[in-house]
C-alpha cells in the first residue's frame, strides 16, 4: 500500500490489536510481571503497583545496563487495574529528555476471551498532540533496534506466548 | 478460513486498500468520513469496514455518542514477519552471491 501523503500521526489515538494463543491470565502476567516483561519487546523489567494511582516503573534490563543505560527507561502511573482483563496507565520515556518534554501519554490494555483458547489483546495508546510518541510507537524502523513500534512488539509477544520464544532473543 | 487468509481477501480489494489509506493518512474516523472520501453508498462502505473489521486490519472503538474506526497494522505485520522477510532474505542472499562471483571473476 502507498500513499503520497504524510500520515497524520500525533493527532489522535493509536490501535494495535492481535490474537494470541494464550489465557487471558498468562497474557495479562506478560504484561504486568517483570520476570515476564523481561522476555519480550524491549525487555524492560517493569514493576506495577496495581492499584489507581499506584507507580509503574520500567527499569533497564541487563543488556541495557551493559550499554550504559541504568535505572528508569520508562514511568507513570496506574489508572485502573482489572485483572485479567484492563489495564490503564499513564506512560513516558523518562529516559529522553526529548520525549520526557512531550509529558505522558495514556496507555490501555484490554484483553479478552476469543474462540478456540485464543485471547484478544488490544492496545490503545493515546497519543494526540504528541508528535514523538506517535511517531516512536508508529514504528518507523523493523524491529528489534529502537523505533520498532507497537506492531513489531506485538508480534512479539505472540512469539512469546505461543512458541516460548520471542523473536528478538 | 486461516485468519491469514482473511487478511490476504480483505487486501485484494482496491476499496478496501482506499480505506485503509485513508486511515493511515488520518486515524479514528467515522463511517460519514470515510464515505464523503468515497463514490460508494454508505451501506457499500459498510460492507468492506466489515470485511477489514473481520481480518482484524480495522478496529472500532466507541468515543461518546460516535464510532471511530483505527487502521490496526499488526496483521500486515505478522505476514511481513510469516512471507515478506523469508523471501526478501533470500533474494538478498542471491545478491550478495553474485556480488562474490562478480568479484571472483574479476579477480
Amino acid at each position: 500500500m502507498t500513499s503520497n501523503v504524510a500520515p497524520d500521526i500525533g493527532k489522535t489515538t493509536q490501535v494495535y490489536r492481535i490474537f494470541i494463543r494464550a489465557t487471558p491470565q498468562a497474557i495479562w502476567d506478560a504484561i504486568t510481571k517483570p520476570e515476564w516483561t523481561q522476555r519480550w519487546g524491549y525487555g524492560l523489567r517493569d514493576e506495577y503497583d496495581l492499584r489507581p494511582g499506584g507507580e509503574y516503573r520500567g527499569y533497564a534490563n541487563e543488556g541495557m545496563i551493559a550499554m550504559g543505560m541504568s535505572g528508569v527507561i520508562v514511568d507513570g502511573e496506574v489508572i485502573e487495574a482489572d485483572p485479567p482483563r484492563k489495564l490503564v496507565v499513564t506512560w513516558r520515556m523518562a529516559i529522553d529528555p526529548a520525549m520526557r518534554s512531550e509529558g505522558f501519554t495514556r496507555l490501555t490494555y484490554e484483553i479478552e476471551n476469543g474462540r478456540d483458547g485464543v485471547s484478544r489483546l488490544s492496545v490503545f495508546h493515546d497519543v494526540a498532540g504528541k508528535p514523538g510518541y506517535a511517531a516512536m510507537i508508529a514504528g518507523d524502523k523493523q524491529g528489534p533496534g529502537t523505533g520498532a513500534g507497537w506492531t513489531w512488539i506485538l508480534s512479539d509477544l505472540k512469539s512469546m506466548l505461543e512458541n516460548g520464544v520471542a523473536m528478538a532473543r | 478460513m486461516t485468519d491469514e487468509d482473511r487478511v490476504f481477501k480483505a487486501l485484494a480489494d482496491p476499496t478496501r486498500r482506499a480505506l485503509l489509506d485513508r486511515l493511515f493518512v488520518g486515524d479514528g474516523r467515522t463511517l460519514t468520513e470515510l464515505e464523503s472520501a468515497l463514490e460508494m453508498t454508505r451501506f457499500g462502505v459498510m460492507k468492506h469496514l466489515r470485511v477489514l473489521e473481520d481480518a482484524g486490519l480495522v478496529v472500532t472503538r466507541r468515543s461518546g455518542r460516535e464510532k471511530l474506526h483505527f487502521l490496526n497494522p499488526v496483521p500486515i505485520r505478522l505476514i511481513h514477519d510469516r512471507w515478506i522477510d523469508k523471501f526478501t532474505e533470500r533474494r538478498v542472499l542471491a545478491l550478495t552471491d553474485l556480488k562474490r562471483k562478480l568479484e571472483e571473476d574479476s579477480a
